[in-house]
């Protein structure tokens, strides 16, 4: 049977490892790289060395940072005071791109799943708290998905957070803008309805 | 092959590549059926909160080889209430990982599909903290093997009957207690769920026995499926 060389079947493995990344598709992607340009090529090996190197957790708020803090948190433009909890660095992102929050943030790490067993003490929970006093915080905003975890999560949080004189938001929650209305599920449309504003005449 | 209609509950979900989800749903004609629900994960999937777990829906889905394909959910349920408290989020969180669990697919089990949306129901509608326990102890039972509550699982003795043995599956008495002490109270709650005096028992008011019969329960049913239920722990620390 026809193998390929250990180096091509090294990078095929590799490859393979990665999420949604199946044996056939590794073995595009491995030839895509050995047809590539050298320079392509290297230039990715070294995104993702330098990105391995230099990329480590913030110490205040868990996003991702490339130092002992990241961006947000060593910005002393933002607001004090509010942290909005999320679950990933990448929320943090889909929240910065708003372009509507000026405070800092903190993420998680993932959300509480009964049914997958992953209680508050395998996420950044006693973080948040242990944040609480030294920052002076007033409001957490909690973002976490507005699934069955996300919803889970925030629940949980409120009653640790209520405990320790904090006032606690949670995301809104409605119809996407640009959906449309007849598609909406009962408890989205629901959450809307209880959630309505004035409209000013 | 084909396309099917069936009425389920979503009892668990997973993350599938960029946008999907694969839901497991117990359904009253097929048993356990695991499907894919494409997009679910994007804010204006047409699926919403449909396939959230612990929704009872009517569903529409294209039977494939190993998983199948969901293409239209109607909800029945949405149970909005257990998902707004976090003692009920969790009760109703322990029922839908034993009912996963148990449940075989292609093995149509309608009486397992119809506990589970009457014990969702009853727990959204205010039930106590024993609904989770009854409900463990029924699927037990519906699975043939109903812990024996009348006689040491031992000697058969009637005397006093003070200890448990989830392993044995059965409760002993004094000269050969085993397992867990169990209490004359509990006892008789545990024989209640099976003997038609649940609906008194769950509408009486809440009393020590209930935490020892949630332990009970618990215990009998991690046995039963040599395995811990996670979803119970999972809030304690």
């Amino acid at each position: 049977m026809a193998v390929y060389t250990p180096a091509v079947q090294r990078l095929i493995d590799e490859l393979g490892k990665l999420p949604g990344i199946g044996p056939k598709s590794a073995q595009r992607i491995a030839f895509y790289l050995l047809r590539a340009e050298r320079v392509d090529v290297l230039r990715l090996a070294d995104a993702i060395r330098s990105a391995k190197e230099h990329v480590s957790f913030c110490q205040r708020c868990w996003n991702v940072a490339e130092g002992p803090e990241c961006e947000i948190c060593a910005d002393p433009r933002r607001e004090a005071g509010t942290i909005c909890v999320v679950e990933e660095p990448r929320d943090v992102v889909a929240v910065e791109r708003t372009g509507s929050f000026h405070g800092r943030y903190h993420v998680l790490q993932g959300a509480i799943s009964p049914i997958a067993g992953i209680g508050p003490a395998q996420l950044k929970v006693k973080e948040l708290l242990e944040r609480l006093q030294p920052e002076a915080v007033e409001e957490v905003i909690l973002c976490t998905n507005p699934n069955y975890e996300g919803e889970a999560t925030a629940m949980y949080l409120a009653r640790q957070l209520h405990e320790r004189g904090v006032r606690v938001t949670r995301i809104a929650s409605g119809l996407p803008v640009g959906g449309d209305l007849e598609y909406a599920d009962e408890l989205t449309l629901g959450r809307a309805l209880e959630g309505r504003r004035p409209v000013e005449g | 092959m084909g396309l099917y209609r069936a009425r389920g509950v979503v009892v668990r979900t997973y993350r599938l590549g960029e946008a999907d989800r694969i839901v497991h749903l117990v359904t009253d004609a097929r048993g356990k059926v695991r499907a894919v629900a494409k997009g679910v994960r994007r804010t204006k999937s047409r699926f919403g909160a449909r396939l959230e777990p612990g929704s009872h829906v009517s569903l529409l889905c294209w039977e494939g080889r190993e998983l199948d394909v969901v293409n239209q959910a109607e909800v029945l349920d949405s149970f909005r209430g257990l998902r707004e408290d976090l003692e009920r989020m969790r009760a109703a969180a322990v029922m839908l990982e034993a009912a996963d669990l148990l449940s075989q697919e292609r093995h149509e089990d309608p009486d397992a599909y119809r506990m589970l949306v009457g014990a969702l129901r009853t727990l959204e509608a205010g039930g106590s903290a024993l609904v989770a326990p009854a409900f463990l102890w029924k699927l037990l039972a519906a699975d043939g093997v109903a812990p024996a509550l009348e006689t040491c699982a031992s000697c058969g003795s009637t005397g006093p009957l003070v200890a448990f043995d989830p392993v044995d599956a059965g409760v002993r008495c004094r000269a050969c207690r085993r397992g867990i002490p169990v209490s004359a109270e509990a006892l008789a709650l545990l024989r209640a769920f099976g003997s038609g005096g649940l609906g008194a028992a769950l509408a009486g008011e809440a009393q020590p026995a209930w935490g020892e019969v949630e332990r009970l329960a618990t215990q009998a049913m991690e046995a039963h499926l040599e395995r811990r239920l996670r979803s119970v722990h999972v809030l304690d620390g």
